[in-house]
């Protein structure tokens, strides 16, 4: 005798065709003006930061940056739907959803600038801070949403990583924890398709990466990551489930980097153009105004006035980044621990002594 | 009769490439696994052209999964292969350490003799070109602490092209550790005089032999990698104040040639050490002790110019104020003479 113990699928949810139109029927929120214009004015917005803060990098006015290009979708509508009590833990690529926790962009632009005041934004304190190492936010996660279960508060925690990071061991770790003790987190992995040079198909054999919370005993689905309205649904759902008691939801969201990896990065080297180009016609900025213009929802005068406000917006939070003052080079002996220990101290002081110079 | 050597400048990153695919044209059982370094050809470069020459099965970019890589890689090479992996940052340790030091170190030991574990593990170290507390560190002291490994650190190219033909024929795991700074990609501050004339032949630099690379009478600067490089200007300014500063590059932390350094000290009667990692419990007390240990009478007390115990700021004027460099050897001197 053979029986069949398990089996399962993976859903792939999707609205909108690349050109924004509906491909079935759609929920019924999507034919009012809101969300969906806030959406994409915040979209608009994230993508103005992201050419502004390449742009300052360039020049030497900002450190390695990673750039959210192609993801907007994601960072917008995970953004919106979460509520202030819930706790983001996001990784490197998260500046628009940052933003809409309430973090200052100037702060942003701080951060990025190598500036730690660029931590102390309003989100901070409530949410947690960028994760610059590969996939260890996920157990962070699993261990806030652990807090808010142990408190019994009905929030959720949601957490982002990229594809590359679920060839870690943290992530498998962290979902296998996340389910054996039902954890209300949301992890949503933003399957950009590429790990530095290391292409989607280099990084895992299984047809999804869904499917690696399955094996925790995880609810999980795919979505079209460039499409706000899927995206919308998916989340929310998730995010309804782990505030109820319901646990944990692992969200694969398909999108594509459509930048280098990093500043650091030259994706040219091992990224052919028509690549790029055919990933540039999923546009999810692009899909969301063809959609509201379709609708009637959005006129040409309003995306006028959208991108002027966007980089009129950019523009003033770089402007109060510049003008922000450098603290001295001795402040970095004041962060590590909650007192300054006596041997730091004397450390200061040899570096000064010994031609480190002040600032 | 003489043969007239044209000089063949090669960086670091090229060097190393260049003993890697002499290595793996002549040794089947050779072949380099890690992240990014197959058609990218390494993100610092010491991979580049092994891919178009030898192929996905021998240059295999590997999941981001260190611990799988790392794992694998020990037993491959308890398996009779000779697999060289990267550890894209030396700072990623952290992620795969069991398999370095529980057991790629041990296994030697754990099976009487009878496994050998000859893994190389290349990987990046040093800052200095603003990339922040988790990409930026040396780690010298981490590795060198932990016995079962050899680790080698090169400062020029002809250095790291011999250490790492050493490294991949020899029977022990090596840890080989570049610094970014020396690596010759300019995005990274390349340090000019790590690009050095480089024999097109293939040969070995002992592992566990310092070298003196300049001699003095006055004071005896040690360093490894970078802090090599900062001991050089170091000597040519205290040159022009008339003392004789004698420069050691330590090339390997285990073994360490502690005898090199004995002698010069006990020349000059005078130590400064210098090293890119941790200040506390480093390379540098590690080499001030061997010196006290051995009683060489000393004309000051030793001194270190290390990094700070702090993490390493992502913003360039705070990384530049507390990284090593020949002003703080000088003012270490200083410091050295006005004490005595």
């Amino acid at each position: 005798m053979r029986d069949i113990v398990f089996k399962t699928e993976i859903a792939l949810t999707r609205y909108l065709s690349a050109d924004g139109k509906p491909l079935d029927t759609l929920p019924p929120w999507c034919s009012a003006a809101e969300p969906l214009t806030t959406y994409y004015r915040w979209m608009v917005l994230a993508r103005q930061f992201d050419q502004k803060a390449i742009a300052l990098q360039r020049t030497g006015q900002l450190g390695t940056y990673a750039s959210s290009l192609g993801a907007e979708a994601i960072d917008v509508v995970t953004g919106h739907l979460m509520t202030p009590a819930d706790v983001l833990v996001p990784y490197y690529r998260n500046h628009a959803l940052q933003m809409i926790r309430g973090t200052p962009m100037h702060d942003i632009l701080l951060y990025w600038g190598g500036d730690e005041r660029g931590n102390s934004g309003a989100a901070m304190g409530r949410d947690l801070p960028n994760a610059v190492p590969i996939a260890t936010q996920t157990l962070h996660a699993a261990g806030a949403a652990a807090a808010l279960k142990y408190r019994h508060q009905p929030h959720a925690v949601v957490c982002l990583c990229g594809d590359g990071a679920t060839s870690k061991g943290d992530f498998a770790e962290a979902l296998n924890l996340a389910g054996v003790w039902h954890l209300p987190l949301v992890m949503i992995v933003n399957n950009n398709q590429w790990a530095i040079s290391v292409p989607r198909h280099m990084q895992c054999a299984a047809p999804t990466l869904a499917q690696k919370a399955l094996a925790a005993g995880i609810p999980a689905e795919q979505v079209d990551g460039n499409d706000a309205i899927a995206l919308h649904e998916v989340i929310e759902h998730a995010l309804v489930r782990a505030r109820s008691g319901k646990g944990p939801s692992l969200i694969e969201a398909l999108s594509y980097r459509l930048s280098d990896h990093t500043t650091a990065d030259d994706a040219s080297r091992y990224r052919a153009p028509e690549k790029l180009k055919e990933a540039w016609q999923n546009d999810p900025i692009r899909r969301l105004r063809h959609y509201l213009l379709d609708q009637g929802l959005w006129d040409d005068a309003q995306e006028r006035a959208c991108l002027d406000e966007a980089q009129n917006r950019v523009q003033s939070a770089v402007e109060q980044y510049l003008a922000t003052p450098p603290e001295p080079v001795e402040c970095m002996f004041e962060y590590l621990y909650a007192e300054r220990p006596e041997q730091l101290s004397g450390q200061i002081d040899s570096a000064r002594i010994r031609g480190g110079g002040s600032a | 009769m003489t043969v007239a050597t044209k000089e063949r400048k090669l960086t670091i990153a090229r060097a190393m490439a260049e003993a890697i695919a002499q290595e793996m044209r002549v040794d089947e059982r050779v072949f380099v696994m890690g992240e990014d370094i197959g058609p990218l050809g390494g993100v610092f470069g010491n991979t580049r052209g092994l891919h178009e020459e030898f192929g996905s099965e021998r240059v295999r970019d590997t999941p981001i999964s260190e611990t799988a890589f790392m794992g694998a890689a020990v037993g491959a090479a308890s398996d009779g292969m000779r697999p060289i992996v990267e550890l894209m940052f030396v700072d990623f340790f952290g992620v795969c350490f069991d398999a370095i030091y529980n057991l790629m170190a041990k296994n030697t030991y754990f099976s009487g003799g009878e496994v050998q574990v000859p893994v190389v593990l290349m990987t990046s170290t040093g800052g200095g070109y603003s990339d922040a507390g988790q990409h930026s560190q040396c780690l010298h002291a981490t590795f060198a602490h932990l016995p079962g490994m050899k680790v080698v650190a090169p400062s020029n190219a002809y250095d790291a092209k011999g250490l790492m033909t050493a490294a991949i024929r020899d029977n022990n795991p090596v840890i080989f550790m570049f610094h970014k700074a020396l690596q010759g990609m300019g995005w990274l501050g390349t340090e000019k005089d790590a690009i050095v004339h480089v024999p097109e032949e293939s040969y070995e630099v002992p592992i566990g032999k310092a070298a003196v690379v300049r001699e003095g009478n006055d004071l005896t600067i040690v360093g490894i990698t970078s802090g090599v490089h900062h001991g050089l200007k170091a000597a040519r300014q205290l040159a022009e104040r008339g003392i004789s500063a004698e420069v050691i590059d330590l090339r390997a932390l285990v073994p360490l040639d502690r005898a090199t350094v004995i002698e010069s000290v006990r020349k000059t009667g005078r130590l400064i050490v210098v090293d890119e990692d941790y200040q506390s419990y480093g390379v540098s007390s590690e080499i001030i002790c061997s010196v006290a240990e051995q009683g060489v009478p000393l004309k000051a007390a030793p001194q270190r110019v290390a990094y700070p115990d702090i993490p390493i700021p992502f913003t360039p004027p705070m990384e530049q104020w507390a990284l090593p460099n020949a002003d703080k050897i000088v003012a270490a001197y200083e410091l050295m003479e006005k004490h005595s």
